[in-house]
């Protein structure tokens, strides 16, 4: 019997464990995870391929975390299903667990389409630690040379960087025209684009892999694959990045409502009291969509475990939202795209504020509704990012300093007087 | 706990805190070898937020609450609950600027050198922070301020 039983130990049940331990320090706590290294840094796996990080630097975590904490940590235990009337949860092992609050934080796995030769050595997905240490020794003891990442989203870019620095020739496929379309609109793309090809990349745009092929000496290894164009491509490994899906099959088959993931309140609780979810695996608040939704991101996940483990723990706490939003370091060009940061060209409501500095790939972009930012864009100057965040976030009518936004002295100081008080910046 | 406020109408622009956080961070902590002798650039954790005739300075606030911990993809950021300071762990830091993306201040630094970012400490070790001691028309006060 464990009063607070949390499924998967990544950011969001890490999150809920700092969150109960503040309120309730003794509760028994349980936490299940498949994987035999729990709290390391999932972000980070590329660079556990590139030999930037090695798994003690990839633990986002201190060693004494488990234990100062007091909890029960089952590693390499899968959790197979739940019996809402008796509150348990059942371990393939056989072991019964029973709880008085249960989280729900399994995460979300590759999605993987199908794709005739996929099934050849040589073929990775890219979001698990294992899987990244399996790459990794792949193209050590192979002394792969090239190598083809299907998806041009944040997953196959971070991946692409690694293996770029490993020294292998990469080819990325996208099914969209552009790159990063998820996160950055057309002009930011192309940049960003270019960037990574001065590196040495090769991208394949408006394309998907059509067959992964064997080498002529051995047709279960990976050789190469053909695009839909019909192109070939050499190479030695296949990283297919085109998404993350939510690890729902618990639910299934419970009374636990989900449509893509797990439907939560603000609250972080599921449909069924004493029941919650958080993470890659639940649908959370978007507060520029103003709809719960899919945000597979780290921040969020850690923002939202904490706020299941305080709602569990007793204290009463509300979910403030998350909406789309990334930074990313990879190739040398910071980037952050934060809400709706690319909308449909036809959106009469939106005003655009827009900067480009061509030469040094300075490219800067706020998208605003009625005078309030909804949408942020900034490539190679992000050094201001956390302020129109904070504008973002608290829904300040910019209208009478908007024409400062994008100036290159940009500064809490060409705000006015009122509102930096107001924003606690000065006394 | 005790926190840096900064007065807006008592700052001048000078950016003396800058050339003192710097200094106060290097290496040698002597000013000519700092910006002289010193291979890295040193680098100020407080920014001067300048519209002439406004100005002052701005650093980590320590938050309660800190975005940027909750946020730091690497475990690098972290709360000292006994003191209340958010402290930044050089080695642990990747430099994936998520803090940046996050500090609801825009005070934490880009190392772009280093590739990791860098932010105030309140100078652990000094009586007082170098920034608020050279300060010449007190306009930093390091005072006891509610969380």
């Amino acid at each position: 019997m464990a009063k607070y039983v949390i499924v998967g130990a990544s950011a969001a049940g890490i999150g809920a464990i700092e969150a109960i331990r503040k309120i309730d320090p003794m509760g028994s706590i349980s936490i299940i995870t498949e994987e035999y290294c729990a709290d390391y840094s999932r972000p980070m796996i590329s660079d556990l391929v590139s030999g930037k990080a090695d798994i003690q630097k990839m633990k986002c975590r201190a060693d004494s975390f488990w234990t100062e904490n007091k909890v029960d940590t089952r590693l390499s235990k899968k959790a197979v299903s739940i019996d809402l009337a008796e509150k348990t949860v059942a371990l393939e092992d056989g072991e019964k667990i029973s709880y008085e609050k249960l989280l729900l934080a399994t995460g979300g796995k590759p999605f993987v389409p199908k794709i005739e030769g996929q099934e050849k050595d040589g073929v990775f997905t890219f979001t698990t630690m294992a899987e990244a240490q399996r790459l990794a020794t792949k193209i050590d003891e192979n002394q792969s040379k090239s190598a083809v990442v299907i998806g041009a989203g944040l997953i196959g870019i971070s991946v692409t960087e690694a293996l770029v620095k490993r020294g292998l020739k990469v080819t990325v496929v996208e099914l969209k025209e552009k790159i990063l379309s998820l996160l950055l609109d057309p002009k930011a793309s192309e940049i960003v684009e270019a960037v990574i090809k001065k590196a040495g990349v090769n991208f394949a745009t408006g394309q998907s892999v059509q067959k992964i092929v064997g080498k002529p000496d051995n047709e279960n290894a990976v050789g190469g694959v053909v695009l839909t164009r019909g192109e070939y491509i050499p190479c030695d490994v296949v990283v297919v990045a085109v998404g993350v899906i939510p690890r729902t099959e618990l639910v299934a088959g419970t009374s636990i409502k989900s449509n893509r993931g797990i439907i939560v309140d603000n609250f972080m609780q599921t449909n069924i009291p004493d029941v919650y979810a958080s993470g890659d695996v639940a649908e959370a608040y978007d507060f520029i969509l103003d709809q719960n939704r899919l945000l597979p991101l780290w921040p969020l996940a850690v923002l939202e475990g904490k706020v299941a483990g305080y709602n569990m723990a007793g204290k009463r706490t509300a979910y403030e939202g998350g909406t789309n939003m990334s930074s990313l370091k990879y190739f040398g060009i910071p980037i952050v795209s934060i809400g709706n940061a690319n909308p449909k060209q036809d959106d009469t409501t939106l005003e655009k504020l827009v900067k480009l500095d061509a030469e040094n790939n300075v490219y800067k972009k706020l998208v605003l509704k009625n005078n309030v930012i909804v949408g942020i864009t900034l490539v190679n100057d992000i050094d201001r990012a956390g302020i129109f965040f904070n504008l973002m976030k608290k829904k300040v009518n910019v209208k009478r300093f908007k024409q400062e936004l994008l100036s290159d002295d940009f500064s809490w100081a060409v705000l006015p007087v009122s509102l930096q008080r107001k924003m606690g910046v000065i006394q | 706990m005790k926190k840096i406020v900064a007065k807006q109408e008592a700052c001048m622009g000078c950016g003396l805190c800058e050339v003192y956080c710097a200094v106060a961070h290097s290496k040698s902590k002597d000013i000519i070898k700092a910006y002289n002798v010193e291979k890295t650039k040193p680098i100020s954790r407080i920014r001067r937020e300048i519209s002439k005739p406004i100005s002052f300075a701005i650093q980590c606030r320590h938050c309660e609450d800190a975005p940027c911990v909750t946020a730091c993809l690497a475990g690098a950021m972290t709360k000292d609950e006994k003191t209340g300071q958010v402290i930044h762990n050089k080695e642990k830091c990747i430099g994936c600027w998520t803090c940046v993306m996050v500090c609801p201040y825009g005070a934490i630094i880009m190392d772009k050198e280093d590739k990791v970012v860098t932010k105030c400490d309140l100078c652990q070790g000094l009586e007082e922070p170098a920034c608020v001691a050279n300060c010449p028309n007190e306009a930093l006060i390091f005072k006891e301020v509610k969380t």
